[in-house]
């Protein structure tokens, strides 16, 4: 099948001749077109974020100046969250944990892989659509509902889950351990497992598409790096979300059908509970092992995109596109047998704690590789400084930035110290969050003219860029000493604590950052909506870069291509090729005569 | 109040912003026929510059952090074992100022040295195995360094050996404070499980148990300087972390399980408060704390009290609305006032028979010794036991 997939490029042409015209409906809502699911999960994606991002900036608020009274708590909380406009810590606990599991999974999983996966794939593979349009439908329409369930739980009478975005039982179990673990709890639960499916039919989906629809030429080592990411990102969320909804069940499971999974001795508002034998170490455990692969595929499918932005925009072949690849199947291995280093000191036996110190900081190693390999291919180079390519820089910056202090959590001697406390919220926010979100940005800017046919304001993009980057580093740069201060993370204030007196002036600054850099996404969003209709029309090949999905027309049509459907005769990253007059040769163009391979 | 004037400034900032954003890119039309997302010269010369600047302002920004954060992190730790974590973190630390300075100084400097040019073109180099080889093996040699300093500071903390001259404490969780309970005098701690809680014996301890007889049962933790302590940890309800960061200490209480940390104290707290760092660290708190005051007081409400310091046990692990607020005071003696102090403390026996006599007494005039006996067969209704060695 592989590379030479003529039995289902006949098949899609025929169903392409015979294409009706499509309703409203079928278009825009109950579309099976892989354009139309990615834009879904793109516009899905920025409201949740909107959400997330807003519900930092109201804790962040409370962290700068405690228990004041704010009207925008009393609007946005109302007066049992907020009584006289002061956040209450209930409510505060909960917005926290809202907003790690919007961000984590709703925003950087599924928005992240959901667009960029459904876009791309086809077109720089050069299929007509996913394997299956169905189950891409299917997929996002239960992403969809299962963030109304999550936005729902936002409502619910005793409140939203509030035990951490991690909900490590038992205190996700017993409602009378914290008022979100009621019904707010159960709805997080229901929303997750149909969050689980919808990522699993789309992870599904990628494969298949990835392996059987390649169109002529295209081997595996000609993919673009993008497609290598979202692959492989894939291949993790199938063997990992699984694993995460088994424990989502058991939990279901000690909530409400009396059963000891990760329940034992509890004694809890005057009574003891019958529960025996069971432990939460075993759910944190289940959770990590999705959890910690879960930072990668929120990272690859980023670091897939930069690769192809910086190496478009360097007009450079990327550097080391083997080690590119092999360091993502590195970092995707060893992913799966990391997951120990979040629970070093959980109570688990201290030997696996060497083990997973072991495992944890090999993995700085292809993450060195690739690190490295992003800064050669700047070198030298012709570089377009657009926003994409800012947005792609800075990933990298980030990366590094907050990677490297993944050295010290990942060591579980110095983990004892630093555990739980604003260390660790500065190191995953600047080496997941932001950079992810980079990711993603760089994304949108460098597709959004194969998205909607339109280009972005450019400037608009530097003034976004440059204000998101110094409040980023703002945010979170200050966090490291904090943590190594030892405050604790997910405290609603520290003024019990006069020996944290003197961080207070440091969380002022960290929230006015916070509110700054949160504000000022307004900028992004202006220029994201109204350059859907009002932005200048783009030509087919904007970037002049290399890859399949660009000799796509500007207009989408179902299947993609006109006719047939192009021909691979290169790797993606003939860029400034010795021998070529222009600084680009699209993988669609055959070698001329004698012309060699120079890369291996 | 000010803080509301700052929202509503903030506020009316994200409108203008939005307003101004509109007017910004409306204005553009006119002036610029071709703006397209497209980077001209022009653009790649501007945000070459801007990239070189904002390498200034990461290493700007470090530096400034250095100097006026730095001395807030935790300094001299207060056990045995504290100076080895230090030292690896110290180690740690250099290694990533490195990686970070030079790493940032050439992603920065390449994107504004390399910035476009129309007509020029890029160096072609798709790869080079010996620069590969040489940024794979490097890092892998220095992680290996790394991995076994680490593994090997690791064993010598974790693994704890139970030698003869250890204190035995255990530290019970619950929302939302701690209890500690001392061995006694065996050095053993008697069995315990939530399902002997009642009345005052609040931490389930198996008053039968012989082990059980001499626990002391306190609200703070004395611990003695110089003497290895061996905690052992329980939680009754949810998760719960015990963290001492002053020792480098900290591990989660589970509810249905022991788990256990030990170290040695080195300074007693009234040593520690004399450390020249610390006198200055708690000036400068209670230099600020007196400024809140007068604020506090001007608004009729009442100062804060001058803070002294101590160490402290924090609930690190998130375990309910009041886990902001949940701690205990550590206080370490020197031994012979350790000694002192633990002699004065009633054991739980005593406790609970002194509860249940006060509860019996106005019943009837029943004599002491019968109520020993009943007080025996009251305790435990399950058979179930937890091992508390």
């Amino acid at each position: 099948m592989s590379a030479e997939g003529h039995g289902h490029e006949l098949e899609h042409d025929h169903e392409h001749e015979h294409h009706h015209k499509d309703t409203f409906i079928t278009k825009y809502i109950f579309s099976i077109d892989h354009k139309m699911i990615a834009k879904q999960y793109l516009i899905s994606g920025i409201v949740m974020g909107v959400i997330g991002v807003g519900l930092s900036m109201l804790f962040r608020m409370q962290l700068a100046w405690p228990e004041e009274s704010f009207k925008v708590f009393s609007f946005f909380l109302g007066e049992k969250f907020a009584p006289n406009g002061v956040m209450t810590n209930d409510i505060y606990l909960a917005l926290v944990t809202i907003h790690g599991t919007i961000m984590v999974f709703f925003v950087l999983t599924a928005a992240l892989s959901g667009t960029f996966s459904n876009l791309l794939i086809p077109l720089q593979i050069g299929a007509r659509d996913m394997a299956s349009g169905v189950l891409n439908m299917i997929s996002y329409w239960l992403f969809f509902i299962s963030s109304v369930v999550m936005i729902a739980s936002l409502f619910v009478e005793a409140g939203p889950a509030s035990a951490g975005w991690t909900i490590y039982p038992p205190l996700s179990a017993l409602p009378q351990a914290i008022p979100g673990s009621g019904m707010g709890m159960t709805l997080w639960l229901v929303s997750m497992a149909i969050f689980i499916a919808s990522s699993l039919l789309g992870s599904l989906n990628y494969v298949v598409t990835v392996i059987n629809l390649r169109t002529k030429g295209m081997s595996m080592t000609r993919l673009p790096l993008t497609i290598w990411a979202f692959f492989v990102t894939a291949i993790i969320g199938i063997i990992s979300f699984p694993v995460l909804l088994s424990a989502a069940l058991l939990l279901i499971m000690d909530r409400s059908f009396g059963t000891s999974f990760f329940l034992s001795d509890i004694y809890i508002a005057g009574e003891v509970l019958h529960n025996q034998g069971g432990s939460p170490v075993l759910f944190e455990h289940l959770f990590w092992f999705l959890g910690h692969p879960e930072v990668y595929i929120v990272l690859l499918p980023a670091l897939g995109i930069t690769s192809e932005v910086i190496a478009t925009n360097s007009r450079k072949p990327i550097f080391g596109y083997r080690a590119m690849i092999m360091s993502i199947l590195a970092i995707a291995f060893l992913s799966t047998i990391v997951w120990g280093h979040h629970m070093f000191i959980s109570g688990m036996n201290p030997f696996l704690g060497s083990v997973f110190t072991f495992t944890t900081l090999l993995i700085a190693i292809p993450s060195a590789v690739k690190a490295f390999n992003y800064i050669t291919t700047l070198w030298k180079g012709n570089l377009q400084l657009n926003p994409a390519m800012l947005f792609s820089i800075g990933l990298v910056s980030t990366f590094i930035t907050g990677g490297l202090t993944g050295i010290i959590l990942g060591d579980s001697t110095l983990d004892i110290n630093v555990h739980d406390t604003y260390f660790v919220v500065a190191h995953f926010h600047l080496v997941m969050g932001i950079s992810a979100l980079y990711g993603m940005f760089a994304g949108i800017y460098h597709w959004y003219p194969k998205m909607f046919g339109r280009m972005l304001n450019k400037n608009l993009g530097y003034v976004h860029f440059w204000v998101t980057a110094i409040c980023a580093y703002g945010v979170f740069f200050p966090m490291h000493f904090i943590g190594m201060a030892g405050l604790p993370r997910r405290y609603y204030t520290n003024t019990n604590f006069p020996l944290f007196d003197d961080l207070q002036n440091v969380n002022v600054l960290i929230t006015t950052f916070a509110l700054i850099g949160g504000v000022f996404q307004l900028v992004f969003l202006y220029n994201f909506f109204s350059s859907i209709f009002y932005g200048k029309k783009t030509v087919q090949n904007p970037w002049k870069s290399n890859t399949l999905e660009w000799t796509a027309p500007i207009e989408h049509i179902h299947g993609n291509w006109p006719g047939e459907i192009p021909e691979v005769h290169r790797w993606p990253y003939d860029y400034s090729k010795p021998g070529h007059d222009e600084d680009f040769v699209p993988q669609n163009v055959p070698m001329k005569k004698g012309e060699e391979v120079l890369h291996h | 109040m000010t803080s509301l004037l700052v929202i509503i400034v903030l506020v009316l900032l994200a409108i203008a912003l939005w307003q101004l954003t509109k007017i910004f890119d409306l204005s553009q039309v006119g002036e610029y026929k071709n703006n397209t997302q497209v980077a001209d010269d022009k653009d790649n010369n501007t945000q070459g510059y801007l990239m070189f600047g904002f390498l200034a302002f990461i290493y700007i920004f470090t530096i400034y952090g250095l100097i006026v954060w730095g001395p807030l992190v935790l300094h001299t730790p207060a056990s045995v074992h504290g100076p080895l974590i230090d030292d690896l973190m110290n180690v740690t630390w250099v290694l990533i100022f490195i990686v970070q300075a030079v790493t940032q100084v050439l992603l920065h400097y390449f994107a504004f040295k390399y910035r476009g040019k129309q007509g020029n073109k890029a160096l072609y180099f798709a790869d080079n195995n010996r620069l590969e080889v040489i940024w794979s093996v490097i890092p892998a040699i220095v992680l290996a360094g790394l991995i076994l300093f680490g593994l090997y500071a690791w064993t010598n903390i974790m693994f704890i050996e139970d030698e003869e001259d250890t204190v035995t404490i255990e530290l019970y969780a619950q929302q939302f404070n701690w209890t500690a309970r001392y061995a006694g005098n065996d050095n053993v701690l008697g069995k315990a499980n939530v399902r002997y809680i009642e009345g005052v014996n609040t931490l389930g301890v198996d008053v039968e148990d012989p082990y059980a007889n001499d626990d002391v049962v306190s609200k703070e933790l004395h611990i003695p300087k110089g003497k290895k302590v061996h905690f052992k940890m329980r939680s009754q309800d949810v998760l719960h972390s015990a963290y001492m960061p002053y020792f480098r200490a900290q591990m989660n209480c589970v509810p249905g399980m022991v788990t256990e940390f030990a170290f040695e104290p080195t300074y007693t707290t009234a040593e520690y408060r004399e450390l020249p760092y610390m006198v200055a660290k708690v000036a400068n708190i209670n230099s600020i704390r007196t400024k809140k005051s007068a604020e506090l007081v001007a608004k009729g409400e009442s100062a804060l009290d001058p803070y002294e310091f101590d160490f402290l046990l924090l609930c690190n692990k998130i375990c309910g609305a009041s886990h902001y607020n949940m701690q205990m005071k550590i206080i370490v003696d020197t031994p012979e006032d350790y000694a002192k102090w633990l002699k004065k403390q009633t054991t739980v026996t005593q406790e609970v028979k002194a509860d249940k006599l006060a509860k019996l007494a106005p019943e009837a005039g029943v004599k002491t010794d019968a109520n020993e006996k009943d007080t025996a067969t009251i305790t435990p209704m399950k058979e179930v036991k937890v091992a508390m060695k």
